[in-house]
């Protein structure tokens, strides 16, 4: 089976004041198609590097990442856009929603940038809402929406393009305990509902078990890769 | 991305900030509107002066002693009388020059008195020069011979010295002589503010004597086919050459005339577009400098569009469009702002205004073109965000 997602000895190093800051220093996993997995570890450990990569919103300062079996070294910056379009959808923690769009039209903006009309993009957009549990807030701005339901949205939205993976930077980040563990029992139902692969970003152990796999990362390195909950 | 998409984009980015793209647009609007306004009174003005010498008659030339600059003093005149019967063998018809010798003096009936410009001429006048009668007669071959004491009145004289009296047969006073009304010439209008009927023609004998001069001060030939204008010109500045000798004379015909007044009239306008267009550029550099505030302010936006699938053309596009959008619609009203405004200085001052066809279209096309000038480097800085950046920035 191909990998939707693979990292080989990847690494990124920033510079900074003329120094070399090395957030990732040689980190290979593979995420495959369906999977529901966690990336574990404390701040500053190269999470968020890390996702950037597997969502090709950045490029590795060495070492091979292949995205459905294709290296992405090969291709350029428009083939990256095309290529997150299409199959990959991302979730933050700040939710990154556009303060003066609605619910409906948040969750349609990927669909613009494949060129589909405004007809098109809002039905699926409704759809994708609906299946969030929120067809009944086409409407309201993300200002009008509590921060449960604002992450609802972008995870509506990372899911209009029937992505193969969906990356979630620490999702529950900005939220309560009880709307946190709500958007991972809704990530996990999609992930079974629809086999879409899974990667959560967290530093929270008890985010992290509600997952079937977890990548322990400490500087810049996996510590750990396993299936079941430690201990 | 469609291009109909992106523009609804910028659209909405632009009412997002209504106040700062209104004064943002601002900006455009000064700089296109002072630029048709100028252009229109430039136009105006060139038009108006064409009009003039084009009005005069048609196949002039006109003769004068030294060279013929605009600007310049005048020479002293040698010209005579006699000059006429010399050129009139040249051109083969002494009716078809015109002599003047002009001096402003005051006029006056009774206690009221105007200033006006005193013009001596012969009766080949009408014949030359497009001047038409209102009432009465022309001065005659028998007036100028005899040196007869008649006046022929521009119009506005009439009004100041006579009112409402009709004003043939009667008498006035040119410095202290006695003159009797023959004729009243047709209304002509005013050039720049400049009254043109104020003016009066004696014959040029009688004006001699009442300036004290023997000379004229120009002689005006008509050619009797504009084909023979060309030919005409240098045989005139041959003949009084060859009597006057060591003088120089000039002979200018009005196509020459309209291309000098075209060319001063032209630079003049060029000079004060420019200076115009120098407020489009500061227009445009707001222009730059809000869409760089406002790919400052949407960092974060970029970088989830990008994130979404956007491309780097996708993002520049949205930007250079809404930079595009502020200058045609800044653009636009400035050619509103401009050509109402020309009508109205036209319609308010005597100074004259007249909008080509081309002037909106090119201020529109240079709007836009300012638009994309100044749009670019910011939407440029916005495509080439790194997404990455650009989502974590606050
Ligand atoms: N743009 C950058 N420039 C310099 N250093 C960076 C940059 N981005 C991340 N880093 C550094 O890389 C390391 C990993 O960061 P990050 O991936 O954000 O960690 P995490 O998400 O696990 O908290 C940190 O030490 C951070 O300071
Ligand atoms: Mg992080």
């Amino acid at each position: 089976m191909t990998a939707a997602v693979e990292a080989v000895d990847v690494r990124r190093s920033y510079q900074l004041d003329g120094l070399a800051v090395e957030a990732l220093r040689g980190v290979s996993l593979r995420i495959d198609p369906g999977e529901h997995v966690a990336v574990i570890g404390p701040s500053g450990s190269g999470k968020s590097t890390l996702m950037h990569l597997l969502g090709c919103l950045d490029r590795p300062t060495s070492g091979t990442l292949l995205v459905g079996g294709r290296d992405v070294s090969t291709m350029t910056d428009a083939e990256l856009a095309e290529l997150r379009n299409r199959t990959i959808g991302f979730v933050f923690q700040s939710f990154q929603l556009l303060g003066r769009t609605s619910a409906l039209d948040n969750v349609g903006l990927p669909l613009v940038y494949r060129g589909n009309r405004k007809a098109e993009r809002r039905q699926r957009a409704a759809a994708a809402l609906e299946a969030v549990g929120l067809g009944h807030r086409l409407g309201h701005l993300p200002g009008q929406l509590s921060g449960g339901e604002q992450q609802r949205v972008a995870i509506a939205r990372a899911l209009v393009t029937e992505p193969s993976v969906l990356l979630a930077d620490e999702p529950t980040g900005n939220l309560d305990t009880r709307s946190g563990a709500e958007v991972m029992r809704l990530l996990a139902r999609l992930n079974a509902d629809r086999g879409v692969a899974v990667v959560v970003v967290t530093h929270d152990p008890e985010v992290a078990a509600m997952t079937r796999r977890r990548i322990g990362v400490r500087d810049g390195l996996v510590e750990y890769d396993r299936p079941e909950v430690a201990g | 991305m469609r291009a109909g998409e992106a523009f609804r984009v910028a659209l909405d980015a632009l009412r997002a900030n209504r106040l700062r793209s209104a004064l943002t647009m601002l900006g455009v609007v000064i700089g296109v509107a002072a630029v048709v306004i100028l252009v229109a009174l430039g136009s105006g003005a060139k038009q108006e002066v064409e009009d003039q010498v084009e009005g005069l008659g048609s196949n002039i030339i006109i003769v004068v002693p030294g060279k013929f600059e605009f600007g310049s003093a005048p020479s002293v005149s040698r010209l005579t009388l006699d000059d006429v019967d010399l050129l009139g063998r040249v051109v083969g018809d002494r009716d078809r020059v015109a002599v003047s010798v002009a001096s402003g003096e005051t006029v006056n009936v009774g206690r009221r008195e105007s200033f006006v410009t005193v013009n001596g001429v012969n009766e080949s006048v009408p014949n030359v020069f497009n001047r038409p009668l209102a009432r009465g007669d022309y001065i005659t071959a028998t007036d100028v011979d005899t040196r007869r004491r008649v006046v022929v009145l521009g119009s506005s004289v009439v009004r100041r010295l006579f009112r409402d009296v009709d004003p043939l047969g009667r008498q006035l006073s040119i410095a202290g002589v006695r003159f009797r009304v023959i004729g009243v010439f047709a209304k002509v209008g005013s050039t720049f503010g400049v009254d043109r009927d104020a003016e009066v023609h004696i014959p040029v004998t009688a004006a001699q004597r009442l300036f004290g001069v023997d000379r004229i001060d120009a002689l005006a030939v008509k050619a009797p086919t504009a084909d023979s204008v060309a030919a005409l010109q240098p045989k005139l500045v041959a003949a009084l050459a060859d009597r006057y000798e060591g003088e120089e004379f000039s002979a200018v015909t009005q196509t020459q005339i309209l291309g000098t007044i075209g060319r001063i009239l032209g630079l003049l306008t060029l000079v004060l577009s420019a200076i115009a267009a120098i407020s489009l550029l500061v227009g445009g550099v707001g222009v730059s400098n809000i869409m760089l505030v406002s790919v400052r302010e949407r960092t974060r936006e970029i970088g989830l569009r990008k994130a979404l699938g956007a491309r780097q053309r996708d993002i520049l596009l949205q930007f250079l469009i809404e930079a595009v959008l502020l200058c045609v619609v800044g653009g636009l009203l400035g050619i509103g702002v401009g050509v109402g405004s020309s009508y109205l200085v036209a319609a308010l001052s005597p100074l004259p205004a007249v909008i080509a066809w081309w002037s909106p279209v090119v201020a529109f096309g240079v709007s836009a073109a300012v638009g994309i000038f100044f749009g670019v480097a910011p939407a440029r800085r916005a495509g080439r965000l790194d997404p990455v950046v650009a989502l974590r920035s606050e």
